[in-house]
């Protein structure tokens, strides 16, 4: 008697695999099926935790010309608050007088707390095979520190304001030997790269999706890649110079990204191909 | 010094599973360095040997086709809560690391 239902679920569940199917896009949603399980089995051994140690010692160890560490750098939470202050940038820092994201943050707190000089930390700021920053390391301590909250950039502040909207102007802006804009790839459902699918970063969804699951351990390279890195490699893919570090334009990307992924959960840092 | 592991040890039932997180280069030997176009020298691990209390539980050896950074993962039968599971990589240059943690039910 209890073999009967059995078998009517066994059916019903057989039916929308087969419309499926028909569908056409089986070979790729196989594909994204298999990189998902591949995902999962990865699922809570992000080598970004190596990262995010490491950058939680550096926080704390006294460091540069001046021998002070990092424990006073004011995040936009107050002076040492980590827990939550990535979740609520790129945000207007009134003794600076400007917008900043959260690497020219850093970048500013190793200055002015430390000592170093901004060219040296940033001349060569991304990682290589031979050559790990500090100043990389502390990115995934910080962003580490917002994992699972809500993203909320303020946006209250005019040149927040101004800043959000300059990003959505480079978002269309379109230039460059190849005409392109941000918005050629990523303004559209369903377009991929290869077989990388491509956010729709218009949308909440899309924002969200990417911008919260940035800064990345990518396993292709083995290396941990920041916000900075991961707009700077777009803007190299579309053949445009890439920006300085810590450059307005950068600034003004994040913080309209953030501004489409506001609301959503901060998932990062995250575990990329 | 070589850096530290993250190892995560939960118990279901009375079986482990251990995942070890290791942070290391993991150099093949066939990588050219980008400015010099010198080899990178090999630099990898070779062993890694789990133990469960004084009783070895894997005894794993590896080589240079394992990614950098890479994880580990293992189920071991008859382990307890709060036992303690110590890990050892030893490498080709004599580096060596151990790091130990504590089994908590799943």
């Amino acid at each position: 008697m209890s073999f009967k239902p059995l078998m009517l679920a066994a059916a019903l569940f057989a039916l929308p695999i087969a419309v499926f199917a028909q569908g056409g896009g089986e070979a790729k949603d196989n594909t994204m099926a298999e990189i998902e399980k591949y995902r999962e089995m990865l699922a809570g051994d992000n080598p970004a935790e190596l990262y995010e140690a490491k950058g939680e010692e550096i926080w704390k160890r006294k460091a540069g010309p001046k021998d002070a560490s990092l424990e006073k750098c004011d995040l936009g939470l107050g002076p040492g608050v980590v827990k939550g202050a990535y979740a609520q940038m790129p945000r207007y820092f009134a003794d600076v007088n400007r917008v900043q994201d959260l690497e020219s943050r850093l970048v500013h707190c190793m200055v002015t707390l430390q000592g170093f000089k901004a060219e040296d930390l940033t001349k060569e700021p991304f990682d290589t095979d031979d050559r790990k920053t500090d100043l990389n390391a502390l990115v995934a301590y910080v962003v580490g520190a917002s994992k699972g909250m809500t993203i909320n950039p303020p946006l209250k502040h005019p040149q927040e304001k101004e800043m959000a909207e300059l990003g959505k102007r480079i978002f269309f802006y379109r230039a460059g030997p190849y005409d392109f804009s941000c918005a050629t790839c990523h303004a559209e459902n369903g377009r991929r790269i290869r077989l990388q699918d491509l956010p729709n970063l218009t949308t909440h969804i899309g924002s969200q999706r990417a911008y919260g699951s940035w800064p990345a351990y990518r396993i292709s390279e083995g290396l941990f890649r920041s916000m900075q890195w991961r707009i700077n490699d777009c803007f190299r893919q579309q053949r445009f110079p890439e920006p300085q570090f810590g450059s307005d334009t950068v600034t003004a990307l994040l913080l309209f990204l953030a501004s489409n992924a506001a609301g959503g959960k901060y998932d990062g840092p995250g575990f990329k191909r | 010094m070589a850096d530290p592991m993250k190892i995560r040890a939960t118990v279901q039932g009375d079986v482990a599973e251990i995942r070890v997180l290791v942070n290391h280069a993991m150099e093949t030997g066939q990588r050219k360095d980008a400015k010099t176009g010198e080899l990178v020298p090999a630099h990898f691990i070779q062993s890694l040997v789990a133990k469960l209390g004084d009783k070895t539980v894997l005894d794993a050896q590896i080589g240079p086709s394992v990614s950098r950074n890479p994880v580990f993962g293992f189920k071991v039968k008859g382990a307890k809560a709060g036992e303690k599971v110590v890990i050892t990589w030893k490498d080709n240059k004599g580096d060596t690391r151990t790091d130990e943690a504590t089994i908590s039910a799943g």
